[in-house]
């Protein structure tokens, strides 16, 4: 029998592994985007948009933070697979005909996020709640690799 | 002249207060119709009590203090800026700066400025 020491898990993979999430969605929306034609999508088509996100964790939990300003709760899409957790949604274009646009700088379109969860969670229980236009995520860690005290028996 | 607002990238201390904050530019989108413009800015973890608006010198100034969750525990990942939000913009002449109104909503500010002949300074009240 051999004892492995516990380790930090090393973060700078897993960002990079994200980094390869982002490019991904980013190609496929890319195909998925029937918006060639209007200038301001195409420029955004490469600018994309990718929602700011902070990961946290705790003993019990690991919490995604993510600012979508301005979005219906209806328009945020969520979903978990495979230890990946995409946002996405849509947020659509508002204002009557015939309005002139002088500066457009906020992103219209669908979007899409995905980020490698850093343990394994227990998907039955992720818990989501959107405030001042921030979105909290909190997945609760799988049992398995939740830290656990281990009694030392005396015999 | 053509368009609302021309941002004014000119950063003088507000009130006098808080000199050396920094701040970060939130995302903003203007449009205009006959009545109108209608400004919206993005500034996430803003909620009303945060937001603070005038119109001084024919300048609007929006500022947003965040409010963030407060979340227990260690951040393993961080994209989010810490900053709170301001912008400056210019306001076109004929906007009536009195008639100015704002809402917030998840947070985005909309902003409508409705067009008038003149232009008095005035401070704007979130509704």
């Amino acid at each position: 029998m051999s004892l492995i020491r516990y380790q930090t898990p090393d973060t700078s993979v897993w960002r990079s592994l994200d980094r390869w999430a982002n490019l991904r969605d980013e190609i496929n929306s890319f195909f998925e985007s029937p918006s060639w034609t209007s200038p301001v999508s195409q420029a955004q088509l490469f600018n994309g948009w990718a929602p700011a996100v902070d990961i946290y964790q705790t003993n019990d939990d690991v919490v995604a933070v993510v600012e979508l300003p301005g979005m219906r709760k209806e328009d945020i899409e969520l979903s978990l697979h495979d230890g990946i957790l995409t946002i996405g949604g849509e947020r659509k274009e508002e204002g009557a005909e015939g309005d002139k646009t002088a500066r457009t700088e906020r992103f219209v379109g669908r979007f899409r996020r995905s980020i490698s969860l850093p343990t394994r969670v227990d998907s039955n229980n992720v818990k989501a709640a959107y405030k001042d236009g921030i979105l909290t995520v909190t997945l609760p860690k799988a049992e398995e690799v939740k830290p656990k005290q281990i009694q030392v028996n005396v015999s | 002249m053509e368009t609302l607002v021309r941002e004014n990238r000119r950063q003088k201390g507000t009130n006098g207060q808080g000199a050396t904050e920094r701040f970060v530019a939130p995302v903003a989108t203007v449009s205009e119709n006959t009545d109108g413009y209608t400004l919206q800015v993005e500034m996430p973890g803003v909620n009303k009590e945060g937001l603070e608006m005038w119109v001084e010198n024919n300048e609007l100034t929006i500022l947003g203090r965040r409010s963030l969750p407060t979340v227990a525990g260690t951040i393993v990942h961080r994209e989010s800026r810490q900053e709170n939000f301001r912008r400056t913009f210019e306001l076109d002449p004929s906007i009536d700066a009195g008639k100015i109104s704002a809402t917030i909503e998840q947070g985005l500010v909309t902003l409508v400025l409705p067009k008038a002949e003149q232009v008095k300074p005035r401070k704007i009240t979130v509704s």
